[in-house]
């Protein structure tokens, strides 16, 4: 018995995660199709929601920095402007009148004289990072208890006079904390988002694989009934296959019930003839020649059980599907003629007449034997229910495709052929005809002639080898048999290679 | 005619081996594939008859190959339980001649064993007509005279006539002339080949005092020249 192949489950997670040979793939943990599509979302979604935050923190601080070098300039230039009119006094005045009124408390100011004595402003000494003038400069720096961001510009007076007109932008730090809060309020949000999502993806992904998945268990458990119920979703196609595919299964365990069926009923019947016939002659014959006739009718009832079994394993074979391997190349006009001469000796010894109307036929590829089986099969129906003096019919003609104005251009090509048998007799009606080629199926008024309702069962079996189609048609008086054939690809290049061609229809 | 029988199942062999004995053949037996192996490369047979599904080993394919590898050209016919087509075609291709599927009727088996031995004699002489008592086949012209009157034939119902005059005494199955007078290998469901038969018969028996072909019960037909 092969081992269980999967390692023992504190290995699994190695394997799980360990390098693959060669390609040096790591294989993904996470098998459920919805949680990794949820997942996958609420990635896409945290980048894109990180990349709106990052470009609103960018252009509104440097709308704030933008904003602030333009007062501290605006600033700067009125406190020169007092410079030009009172000196260093009116200048002094200016700074400490301004930091008295600055409310916010966010205005810094240095003034300096030649020798570096502070003469007004809020800054305790002169920054040692701001060695050129003229320049903004962002420092940190300690205000009473905190530290805080400002930028700086330092301007020169004359004299050897300095100043420093700055600006606390506490603000921004403001601003950079609501963004931060709003960046984890959002991680959080999409989060609880995304596992939500998850489970309603993954929901929705079971709800539609479920009605697949039930209807598999319900076929698993012996219900070949159950099919899957389409709901216009995308799962339809699979549901539709799935259908199609147990509809043939269904098809299929038919045929085996019904194979089963007729072997307890109607094999039963020649063999409890034969048997009660040796039975009979075993305790009642009187003379060997008795017993010799009563042996031989068994043996003639036991040689008709092998025909049947034969015909039932043919079709089974036939039907078990792709048995194409001896398909070759048939001419069929050949094989019509022949076919022809061998049975219309049988017909004309019934007192019937067998006509013959057959156009020339392309080559099919087909399997020869069956085809003729088929046919003989067909034949000896059409003899065997025909009255005497009647007419049967052999015709045989290639079928054109519908000729379309747009491809006149084309030599037609024939789409298929079909090949009927005609007869004059009783025919069927059309609720038979339905049932015509169950296996063993006879009709009523065909009890006394003889035979076991397996011909046409074959001819069926041969046709759905071929592709092809059985047509029975009520002809009035009499029955109609056609076998429609298509033409396949393999045919049309006369067995040169068996590339299929390209299809022109 | 000396004939190797090889079969494992013992009802069969004893079945068939009777009747081949009261034919008047001289038959060894043999119940598995070693010793049919052995006795089919050591002696020298006219026949030999294979059941295609014997135990140990060696089938009866591989006795069919290896006789045939060893350039035997005795004449093998085939018994199989499978009536496949494939296998069929298995057989044959193996260098089987011919190919009888269980269950058989024992006419139907001894009219193609004596056919296949008939076919060992003669297939060298290439002939240009063949004669049976008074009836004489001109094969070139194709024509058919008996008693010295013409008579004139379908050149469907000249090949039956032919195959019949060239197993003259024998006695030929429906099946075999289906196979080997129209080729073909279905299940053709009437009596077709009765038909054809009495058509020939109202043309080559109908005209003269005696009956050449007749109808063996049970089994098929049989031309007999009229002077016995
Ligand atoms: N040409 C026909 N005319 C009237 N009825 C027909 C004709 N062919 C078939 N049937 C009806 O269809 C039934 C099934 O035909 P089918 O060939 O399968 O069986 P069968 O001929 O009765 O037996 P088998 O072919 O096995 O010897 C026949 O029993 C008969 O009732
Ligand atoms: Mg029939």
């Amino acid at each position: 018995m092969a081992k269980d192949r999967t390692p023992p489950r504190h290995r699994r997670w190695f394997y799980r995660f360990a390098i693959r040979n060669g390609t040096g793939k790591r294989r993904w943990p996470i098998r459920s199709a919805g949680i990794n599509f949820a997942l996958g979302y609420g990635v896409l979604f945290l980048i894109s929601a990180t990349l709106f935050l990052s470009f609103i923190w960018w252009s509104s601080t440097s709308l704030l920095n933008d904003h602030v070098r333009a007062f501290i300039e605006t600033d700067a230039q009125e406190l020169r402007h007092r410079w030009n009119h009172g000196g260093a006094e009116a200048l002094g005045d200016a700074i400490t009148d301004r930091l008295e009124q600055n409310i916010d408390d966010d205005a810094l100011y240095l003034l300096m004289d030649r020798h570096g004595r502070r003469l007004a402003g809020n800054l305790p000494g002169w920054p040692v990072a701001i060695k050129k003038m003229n320049h903004f400069y962002e420092l940190t720096i300690r205000r009473y208890t905190f530290t805080t961001p400002a930028q700086f510009k330092a301007y020169a007076l004359p004299h050897g006079f300095r100043l420093i007109v700055g600006h606390d932008i506490r603000g921004r730090t403001l601003l950079s904390t609501v963004i931060t809060r709003t960046v984890i309020w959002c991680a959080v949000m999409i989060s609880l988002l995304a596992v939500g999502g998850a489970l309603v993806v993954r929901d929705l992904f079971r709800r539609m694989v479920g009605s697949i998945a039930r209807t598999a268990s319900a076929v698993a458990n012996g219900d070949l009934n159950h099919r899957i119920t389409l709901t216009g979703s995308e799962t339809d196609l699979v549901a539709e296959t799935v259908n199609t595919m147990l509809d043939r299964i269904n098809r299929l365990m038919e045929g085996v019930r019904q194979v089963s069926n007729a072997i307890a009923h109607d094999l039963r019947t020649p063999i409890t003839r034969a048997r009660n016939q040796l039975e009979e002659a075993l305790f009642s014959a009187s003379s060997p020649d008795e017993l010799r006739v009563a042996v031989d009718k068994a043996i003639g009832d036991l040689d008709h059980i092998t025909g049947i079994f034969e015909a039932l394993l043919r079709i089974a074979q036939i039907e078990a599907g792709a048995r194409r391997s001896a398909f070759t190349i048939v001419d069929l006009n050949q094989l019509l003629a022949n076919m022809a001469e061998l049975y219309e000796a049988s017909a004309e010894d019934a007192g019937l007449k067998l006509k013959l109307n057959i156009t020339t036929l392309p080559a099919l590829f087909g399997d020869e034997r069956m085809l003729q089986q088929a046919l003989a099969n067909l034949l000896d129906n059409a003899i065997k229910f025909s009255p005497p003096d009647s007419t049967l019919t052999l015709s045989a003609h290639p079928v054109m495709a519908a000729a379309t104005s747009s491809n006149t251009n084309e030599r037609q090509r024939p789409l298929g052929l079909e090949i009927s048998v005609q007869d004059q007799g009783p025919g069927m009606n059309d609720a038979d005809i339905l049932r015509a080629h169950e296996r063993f199926f006879r009709a009523e008024s065909a009890r006394n002639t003889p035979g076991s309702g397996l011909g046409l069962s074959l001819v069926q079996a041969v046709t759905s080898l071929h592709h092809g189609r059985l047509i029975l048609t009520q002809a009035n008086p009499g029955l109609k048999v056609t076998l429609f054939l298509p033409l396949t690809p393999e045919a049309e290049q006369t067995g040169r290679s068996t590339t299929p061609t390209q299809n022109t229809s | 005619m000396r004939i190797l029988l090889v079969e494992d199942d013992p009802t069969v062999r004893s079945f068939v081996l009777k009747g081949l004995k009261e034919a008047g053949h001289n038959v060894d037996q043999a119940d598995n594939g070693k010793d049919g192996l052995y006795l089919a490369i050591g002696e020298k047979y006219d026949i030999i008859i294979l059941d295609r599904m014997l135990p140990g080993g060696i089938d009866g394919l591989n006795i069919l190959e290896t006789i045939r590898g060893q350039k035997n050209n005795t004449p093998v016919l085939l018994l199989s339980a499978l009536s496949d087509v494939d296998d069929r075609v298995d057989g044959l291709r193996a260098g089987g001649d011919d190919y009888v599927t269980k269950p058989f009727a024992f006419s139907e088996l001894l009219a193609r064993v004596e056919a296949l031995g008939r076919r060992g004699h003669n297939e060298s002489a290439p002939e240009t007509s063949l004669t049976v008592g008074d009836l004489t086949l001109d094969l070139l012209s194709r024509e058919v005279r008996r008693n010295g009157q013409k008579i004139d034939l379908q050149p469907r119902e000249f090949r039956l006539l032919e195959f019949l005059v060239r197993h003259a005494g024998q006695v030929v199955t429906r099946t075999m002339l289906l196979e080997k007078v129209w080729d073909y290998h279905f299940d053709p469901q009437t009596n077709v080949i009765d038909v054809h038969v009495s058509r020939l018969r109202q043309k080559v028996d109908k005209p003269f005092e005696t009956a050449i072909i007749h109808t063996v019960r049970n089994a098929g037909y049989i031309l007999r020249p009229a002077q016995d």
